[in-house]
């Protein structure tokens, strides 16, 4: 499959629009177990994608990718901002303009695992990790309706942390208390990979 | 030009990190070169790596610079800023897992006697429980 610079651009807004669209319930979720930033954070590094989609995709498709990622990693603060930030910088570093299916599943199982080594977390402790890991796997095993299948396996997992335990981040400091609600960044994650999975119907 | 280690304090607050500052120079004086920064790329309590980097440029000595960070997210953004500056650079700063106004007190006292970046870590880590 070819992404183009237009294609590109529209990924970009979309993944932005999304993010931006849904960052109150972000900063919602975060109130709850964390700082309640995340939803401000994420809107303020997609909103710089925005500002800057034209210049970031008028690159090859992996200087595209890494230029939001930088952008992601100047702008959010916080956490998330380097831990996003390494997901698309990575991604960057794997993928040409002229992408097949394998590659990309490929590229992503690589930058997830450069997530966890940023975020020096692992599945299970109520990060975006727990979406981010279900979702690789859902990719690796290709096979038909792939898109439905990301999204639903974005949604459940983001769904699964609710029972978790903090181990990582500021919801940790609640121990106990951090059980019984979603985790912000997991939810963020979902987001994304939904809006991805959209994006590549609309292609179709 | 320094001859020490240089400092730079990370907080999600703009307040803690100037006010750590000013403790480090009535300790130490200004012998020690500093760097501090507080506060997410909007102005709310956050950190920000633009300008962790500039603070690092600022405190920058030739034999490294230790950060001293408060919570997460300040280390995970002093780690990734870490990772963007100049290859030459990369190897000489390194985040101390230190509580961060007794860290700096103590890596900027440690600095001040000349202490190499590794000596200057140990002695504000020393800090915090095994």
């Amino acid at each position: 499959m070819m992404i183009d610079c237009q294609v590109r651009k529209r990924l970009f807004e979309t993944v932005a629009r999304r993010v931006i669209a849904n960052a109150d319930e972000l900063t919602d979720l975060d109130r709850a177990i964390g700082d309640g930033d995340h939803g401000t954070n994420m809107r303020r590094g997609f909103e710089a994608v925005l500002a800057s989609v034209d210049e970031l995709s008028a690159k090859s498709l992996g200087e595209s990718l890494k230029g939001v990622g930088t952008t992601l990693v100047m702008k959010i603060g916080g956490a998330s901002g380097p831990l996003y930030g390494t997901l698309f910088m990575s991604l960057g570093k794997s993928l040409s303009d002229e992408v097949t299916y394998e590659q990309t599943a490929n590229a992503f199982a690589i930058a997830i695992e450069a997530v966890k080594a940023r975020g020096k977390s692992d599945v299970g402790q109520k990060t975006m990790l727990d979406v981010l890991f279900p979702v690789a796997r859902v990719l690796r095993e290709g096979g038909t309706d792939i898109t439905t299948r990301l999204k639903a396996t974005a949604r459940d997992a983001a769904e699964k942390t609710i029972p978790m335990r903090a181990i990582r981040g500021r919801a940790s400091f609640l121990g106990e208390r951090s059980i019984g609600h979603m985790d912000p960044g997991a939810r963020s994650s979902a987001l994304i990979v939904d809006a991805v999975a959209e994006f590549m119907e609309g292609l179709a | 030009m320094s001859e020490n280690v240089g400092i730079v304090i990370v907080s999600h607050s703009a307040d803690v990190a100037r006010g750590t500052a000013l403790m480090v120079e009535q300790m130490v004086g200004r012998e020690v070169p500093l760097g501090w920064c507080g506060g997410d790329p909007g102005g709310g309590l956050g950190t920000n790596v633009e300008a962790i980097m500039k603070a690092i440029e600022q405190a920058w000595s030739e034999k490294g610079v230790a950060i001293l960070v408060d919570l997460g997210g300040a280390e995970t953004n002093s780690e990734m800023a870490i990772e963007m500056l100049p290859e030459e650079r990369r190897g000489r700063v390194v985040v101390c897992n230190a509580p961060v106004v007794e860290g700096a007190v103590m890596a900027a006292t440690e600095a001040a006697s000349g202490a190499t970046l590794e000596a200057v870590r140990r002695t504000a880590e020393e800090l915090t429980p095994a």
